[in-house]
């Protein structure tokens, strides 16, 4: 009964901490299911100490029971968020603090597929929208310039999204695990939080490409160092507490990856899709030098006329 | 006759979203077949400077639309909503309409011009009809949802119709 006064009070740092020893344990939101628990622990308590130890297996089995893969149940399970968790961890994604990391603090062995899914298709939609509108505002001086969707860039920016969201994540985990194999001291997450981690700290990128579509090209490698950082700094203090006992060089080789491959991403997406400014200026010289050889050149109309096609 | 008549009674029902059971019970998917062949047949002919540069094809509007609603669907039964596979897919699909009468005014406007007030038009067009359906849309399929998850089935159906608002807006014919 202590033990569970002293996690209702202190839930947010001793839990976490409790978590890190031992990360098998599963603990309940706030919500409805704590006073399930409450309930069923304090009536196994109650009956005395036989009774105690079979109500304690029935409710970690009933806990711990998992569907088959081939129901739909199974995927259920990963789902299992409210509203205000996923604000609450969209929250944990945009303020990485030194003590918190991501995983135990925020996902608590509760991973979920909701967050990074649609934080991935957000940010493909709002790439090729906000690419769009900027290409138009860019070029709206120019009188030769036809508007036009361009829908294929939201395919290119799915692909790109989705990949990075799902592949790196595997990638990082298939690592961890071969390392977890050669040194005990590595610790490691499931396959759902990496996924879950990198998901969530892609949602800073949905502001930013937002705010690109102010034409200043300072403001926008300013925007991209910034959101670069911060989501970077929430991957790094998620994996770091992993690495830590890792020899040196794997762990600095190891962080540097992730560090790069996130910055790689944000490069990309900004050079793709916004492009920069001093590359409208170039397409206007073809036509100006093209429009002086005719000049220079002492010839009459008729070989000045193909040039004009 | 009888099932053009139910598809019509549901059109109104869309049109004047009240607290009705029709939509849900008895779901047809010709209402959505109609409004999402007419909304892609609508979207094509538009300007495109190279071949791929261009607005959405037949086909990207059709996946989109039908990709996007079975997407919705399992996401809000896979957050323990209530509401059945195909019912989930009539709702959707049938609040695209008020999104089709808006394309329809778009093409209609840009007849007559394509400046900026025909923009400014099609802008206010769009929007009131995007509000229309993603409100349409939530009314129905609200209720069958788990109390604090609303937001989090919400908001995949407003991504949903922005998608196709935006396919509507960016249209300019050649």
């Amino acid at each position: 009964m202590a033990t569970s006064d002293e996690l209702k009070f202190h839930e947010f740092d001793e839990a976490a901490d409790l978590l890190a020893v031992n990360p098998d344990a599963t603990t309940t939101s706030i919500s409805e299911r704590q006073s399930h628990v409450a309930v069923n622990v304090s009536a196994g308590y109650e009956e005395g100490e036989l009774g105690e130890e079979t109500d304690q297996t029935e409710l970690l089995s009933g806990q711990k029971k998992q569907p088959s893969f081939w129901t739909f149940e199974y995927y259920q399970t990963f789902f299992d968020v409210d509203t205000y968790q996923v604000l609450d961890r969209i929250k944990g994604s945009l303020l990485p603090l030194p003590g918190k990391n991501f995983v135990r603090h925020h996902l608590r062995n509760n991973p979920d597929l909701y967050g990074p899914f649609w934080i991935c298709a957000t940010l493909a939609f709002t790439l090729a929208v906000s690419s769009n509108v900027s290409h138009a505002l860019e070029k709206r001086g120019d009188p030769s310039f036809h508007y036009s969707p361009q829908f294929h860039k939201v395919t290119i920016a799915g692909l790109v999204t989705y990949c990075y969201a799902w592949l790196v994540p595997l990638a990082l985990w298939g690592y961890l695990q071969w390392r977890k194999g050669l040194s005990l001291h590595v610790g490691s997450y499931s396959f759902l939080e990496t996924v879950c981690v990198y998901g969530y700290s892609l949602f800073v990128y949905i502001p930013t490409s937002i705010l690109w579509l102010i034409p200043a090209a300072w403001l926008q490698w300013l925007l991209l160092a910034f959101a670069a950082a911060l989501s970077g700094a929430v991957l790094v203090l998620a994996f770091w507490p992993l690495l830590r006992s890792d020899s040196k060089l794997a762990t600095l080789a190891t962080l540097a990856a992730i560090v790069s491959l996130h910055v790689l991403l944000a490069v990309g997406c900004k050079l793709y899709f916004f492009q920069t400014l001093p590359s409208t200026i170039p397409p206007l010289h073809p036509l100006v030098t093209a429009q002086q050889p005719p000049v220079l050149l002492p010839h009459p109309a008729n070989t000045s006329a193909p040039l004009r096609q | 006759m009888r099932d053009l008549k139910a598809v019509g009674k549901k059109f109104v029902h869309v049109m004047y979203p009240k607290k009705s059971s029709a939509l849900l019970r008895d779901w047809d998917l010709w209402g959505p077949l109609v409004l999402c062949v007419s909304l892609a047949l609508m979207l094509q002919g538009g300007s495109a400077d190279s071949k791929e540069d261009g607005g959405p094809q037949f086909a990207e509007v059709f996946v989109i639309i039908w990709f996007g609603a079975v997407v919705i669907t399992l996401n809000s039964k896979l957050l323990g909503g209530t509401i059945s596979f195909f019912q989930s897919l009539c709702v959707l699909g049938y609040c695209v309409l008020p999104l089709t009468v808006a394309m329809l005014v778009c093409r209609l406007v840009l007849l007559a011009s394509s400046g900026t007030v025909s923009f400014i038009v099609r802008l206010v067009v769009v929007m009131a009809m995007f509000g229309w359906s993603t409100l349409a849309s939530t009314a129905f399929l609200a209720d069958s949802q788990p109390p604090n998850r609303k937001a989090l089935v919400v908001y995949p159906i407003f991504l949903f119709y922005f998608v196709i608002s935006w396919m509507i807006l960016t249209f300019t014919p050649q």
